[in-house]
């Protein structure tokens, strides 16, 4: 993508493409503001597209961090209305076992009540009913209403409102210092890293919202935010275990939290600081793996014979309250921070900390500052205006009605695209063809995820479509996805080192977990694309993050 | 800490699938049928999405044959064909029709054609009255039916054979299935024919139902897991009593041994081991000299061998051919393996018809262009549809043996001769 925008003015830049960034803006568009975003990779490249895909109730919070909990039930109730194509209202239960004993669920339901979350008290036996994947030892259940998100949907439709409301957006171009005006910000100089070209924006307000490569933004800047990088490790199951998320009911501790997320299970997290060189290649150990198929067997048993599709980590950006730059006092609450009055540096914000869950909020409290700052009056409406996919539709009901008729591809690309589903072509074989068989991508979704959701490369695409999700981990879908994206670019050597990268990304999340089938299908795929295919061994490691 | 992870090892037998997609290659519903989404896509790829949610069932996975090719060419031991089966069992929408139920319960409407076998059999070859079933019950007006007997097998044996069975030195059990009991008892008499010259005398099950292969196709699920019970009860008596259970239908035995534990949840594994196909019983006592045999020497045939599906599934079509082979006069012709494409109760449905057809040409053609006198085959779907076909008859191989043997020689190889009989 060339950058074209070089003589224009912006009112603000965002930096930054994760859920915070793209909601952000999402709110400065829709408020009329002229708005670019930019992102160094690819949208939810980072911690937006590596963590449990939880739609929280709050109750996980509710004992802990009261203000939170409220936060996330409000943003729970706004965001099944105007997400909802990204949204599964699976509901969730609070399980004891009998080691963590009933103490903790006695004071749970009172707090979460307090905090407006509608808490059900449940007998054991009706909680092994509704969800029959659960440890069935728990002494104790509380019904909440927690669900399942797809922050790689979430994301894709705040940039596509964005785009609706005038934003322009760039991906693959990289900050590498600011244009001052003395104390004022008031430009980014850009690297493609697509082609090394340097560029430069102007705007009046830039928005710092990269999540933990946000400490390493605002040094460029020169202001100093103290964050702190904590490794999440997370596993995929091959299938959906359960159909209503499991939570531990006990102080928040590791690998607590199981959650059904389109056709897998996903369980986690793990918590450990790492250092910062550590963010843009983080690995998941053997301990991790190990630590999370303990604990989880222990929420369902069933995980101990389900299949462990890859395993991957996010980091969680900590950020140390400004009162106390040693890094003890630790907010897991949204932080907005105006350098203006912090550090003397105006037309520079930085919206960090807080959670998925939140990202509108940060994206509302990031837009509210960078309006106070232009002088504009506009209220935020990203609460109401429900999201690209998300609006009501008139052929809902008839939708509904006639789901049971459609395809398997377009019941699956219904739930990936929500009402914008009717921009895939469909009815003919040439598009109803299947690209990923596991998780139902046919080639009319490539295609349309080619033109309008910015893919330049098939981690790209898997990200839009699910491509390469499912069990085969890209083995049968991944050369056919480098085709089409080859007819669109038409460069036959870009599509062949984009397939390596790509096929080394998959493995690299698989490594850890590499035994049985999950064994059995990676030597498979390396025999069909090194073997058969004469795939190059070692990947080009040219743009494209590795991180799984 | 590492014996978690060597420990976790799937047990959902569908996350096996390494997507190779061999089964969907030797699926013979995809060639023919592109509304079929193929094995890997009906089974194991389909599982994990009706897992997520059942609206995610697929109403094409009714196109299945359940002829479970895909398991004998899946090179991991995914059940496909089970995934398919039991996936249309739990989703599939609305219950079995009237016509579905009726071509479910073979037994039943076995038991009721056979009491006026001639009146039925001119009805059912009557142009109007296949008229009439295709346009009101969709039952193809192409089919030719199966005829039924007047005298059920279960009859014949009780008044001519059933006395003299203990006499022989050893015995064994037979399930006879509705076929032989209805519409073709010349089957189970050549059995006895041949197992009594060979020394074995012959038991019936006490109170045999039908395999319910049928009922499993058509979803009536209930009828098939009771009878099921019904017969696992007789099968362990007969075990009980020291005999072998044998079967002249490769369908029936592949699914008293397998659908039972893996479609219907019926537990047989004390008794699986001992059923077995009439042929491969037959071969054993030949080849490890419990019996010996003696070949009529005016015996001149050219017979061409179809291997069911069921029988490869079973993987003992080596036992029916082997005991082909050792007849001194039949020039043995195979058959490539390849699907007939009756399905049993499938092919009569109008709405399949010509898949059905369309996916056993190459192998009519074959059969055309061997010039054999006849066909031989273990399974008697396969038999109607072959014959109506090509036109070419089809003989069990236990019906070719009770031909080719000199039976009165074989049983005075065996010490038999004294008992007398039954004719």
């Amino acid at each position: 993508m060339k950058n074209v925008n070089a003589r224009k003015e912006y009112d603000v830049i965002v930096i930054g493409g994760g859920a915070t960034g793209a909601g952000t803006a999402r709110d400065c568009a829709m408020r009329g503001l002229s708005t670019i975003l930019i992102e160094r990779l690819d949208f939810t490249a980072g911690a937006s597209g590596r963590n449990h895909g939880l739609l929280h109730s709050g109750a996980r919070y509710a004992h802990t961090d009261p203000e939170s909990a409220a936060e996330c039930i409000r943003e729970n109730i706004i965001l099944k209305r105007v997400a909802r194509h990204c949204v599964e209202e699976t509901r969730g239960l609070f399980v004891t076992l009998p080691e963590d004993g009933l103490d903790y669920q006695n004071a749970f339901v009172d707090d979460c009540r307090r905090a407006g979350i509608d808490a059900e008290l449940l007998e054991p036996a009706e909680a092994i009913r509704l969800e029959p994947a659960v440890n069935p030892d728990i002494i104790g259940a509380v019904k909440v209403p927690d669900g399942s998100i797809d922050p790689f949907r979430l994301v894709t439709a705040n940039v596509l409102a964005a785009q609706l409301n005038g934003a322009d957006v760039l991906t693959y171009h990289e900050v590498t210092g600011f244009v001052k005006d003395g104390t004022r910000i008031c430009g980014v100089e850009l690297k493609s890293r697509r082609n090394g070209e340097r560029s430069t924006v102007y705007g009046k307000v830039v928005i710092n919202a990269c999540g933990i490569w946000g400490h390493h933004v605002a040094e460029l800047a020169g202001v100093k935010i103290a964050m702190y990088p904590a490794k999440g490790s997370l596993l995929i199951f091959g299938h959906r275990v359960n159909h209503m998320v499991l939570n531990r009911c006990r102080k928040p501790g590791d690998a607590d939290i199981l959650v059904p997320g389109d056709t897998i299970s996903v369980i986690g997290t793990t918590s450990t600081r790492i250092p910062f060189d550590e963010i843009d290649r983080m690995e998941v150990t053997t301990g991790e793996v190990d630590l999370l198929l303990r604990e989880g067997v222990k929420l369902s048993p069933m995980l101990a014979w389900t299949r462990v599709l890859r395993a991957y980590a996010g980091v969680r950006p900590l950020v140390a309250s400004d009162h106390d730059p040693s890094g003890r006092s630790i907010s897991r609450g949204i932080v907005c921070l105006d350098h203006e009055t912090r550090d003397g540096l105006s037309g520079f914000i930085t919206i960090t900390g807080g959670k998925l869950m939140t990202y509108r909020l940060m994206a509302q409290d990031a837009t509210d500052m960078a309006c106070r700052k232009l002088g504009v009056d506009r209220p935020c409406r990203t609460a109401e205006v429900p999201l690209p996919g998300s609006e009501p539709d008139a052929r809902d009901e008839e939708r509904k009605a006639h789901i049971i008729e459609l395809s398997t591809e377009m019941k699956a690309a219904e739930g990936r695209h929500g009402s914008w589903t009717g921009k895939i072509a469909a009815g003919n074989d040439a598009d109803d063809a299947l690209v990923c068989e596991c998780e139902q991508v046919s080639v009319a979704e490539c295609n349309y995820a080619i033109e309008e959701l910015h893919v330049n490369n098939l981690i790209n695409l898997r990200r839009r479509t699910r491509l390469g999700m499912g069990t085969c981990q890209g083995e049968l879908c991944a050369c056919r996805g480098a085709g089409i994206l080859e007819r669109h670019h038409k460069c036959t050597k870009r599509a062949l080192d984009d397939l390596a990268s790509f096929m080394a990304e998959r493995w690299h999340g698989m490594y850890p977990v590499c035994w049985g089938e999950t064994l059995v299908e990676a030597q498979f795929t390396s025999w069909l694309y090194q073997g058969v295919c004469g795939l190059e061994k070692e990947p080009p490691r040219h743009e494209e993050e590795m991180n799984s | 800490m590492m014996t978690l992870q060597q420990q976790n090892i799937s047990d959902n037998n569908f996350e096996s699938c390494i997507k190779c997609t061999i089964c969907t290659v030797y699926c013979p519903v995809t060639a023919v049928n592109p509304d079929y989404p193929g094995p890997k896509q009906a089974g194991p790829d389909g599982e994990r999405y009706r897992l997520k949610k059942p609206v995610f069932y697929d109403e094409a996975l009714k196109y299945c044959l359940n002829c479970k090719r895909c398991e004998v060419a899946c090179p991991n031991n995914v059940k496909i064909g089970d995934i398919i089966q039991s996936a249309r069992i739990k989703y599939a929408k609305g219950k079995p029709s009237l016509r579905d139920t009726m071509l479910a319960n073979t037994d039943f409407m076995g038991n009721m054609a056979t009491r006026m076998a001639p009146l039925v059999n001119f009805t059912l070859g009557l142009r109007p009255v296949k008229y009439l079933l295709d346009r009101t019950m969709k039952i193809d007006d192409r089919r030719t039916f199966p005829r039924y007997a007047s005298q059920r097998f279960e009859s014949w044996f009780g008044r001519h054979a059933a006395a003299s069975q203990d006499s022989y030195p050893h015995t064994v059990s037979y399930f006879h299935g509705c076929y032989v009991n209805y519409n073709y008892p010349q089957l189970g008499k050549d059995l006895v024919k041949v197992l009594n010259a060979l020394g074995v005398g012959v038991h019936l099950l006490d109170g045999e139902k039908c395999c319910g292969v049928a009922k499993i196709a058509n979803r009536c699920v209930d009828e098939a897991t009771r009878d099921a019970h019904t017969n696992m009860k007789a099968i362990r008596e007969a075990t009980a009593r020291g005999d072998e259970t044998v079967a002249t239908s490769s369908t029936c035995c592949f699914t008293l041994r397998d659908e039972y534990p893996h479609v219907l949840r019926v537990d047989n594994h004390d008794v699986r081991d001992h059923i077995m196909l009439a042929t491969r019983l037959i071969y054993r006592l030949i080849d490890e000299g419990k019996a010996k045999v003696a070949f009529r020497p005016d015996y001149r045939k050219r017979v061409a061998y179809h291997v069911p599906c069921h029988m490869e599934k079973l993987g003992w079509t080596i036992y029916s051919t082997s005991l082909l082979k050792m007849i001194p006069g039949l020039e043995f012709i195979p058959l490539d393996s390849h699907c007939c494409g009756i399905a049993g109760t499938y092919g009569f449905k109008k709405e399949y018809y010509d898949y059905s057809q369309a996916i056993g040409e190459p192998l009519f053609r074959q059969i055309r262009e061997s010039g054999c006198d006849f066909v031989a085959c273990d399974c008697e779907t396969c038999k109607w549809q072959i014959e109506m076909s090509t036109g070419v008859p089809v003989e069990n191989p236990v019906s070719v043996l009770a031909a080719a043997l000199d039976i009165a020689k074989t049983r005075e190889l065996n010490g038999v001769a004294a008992i007398p009989a039954v004719e």
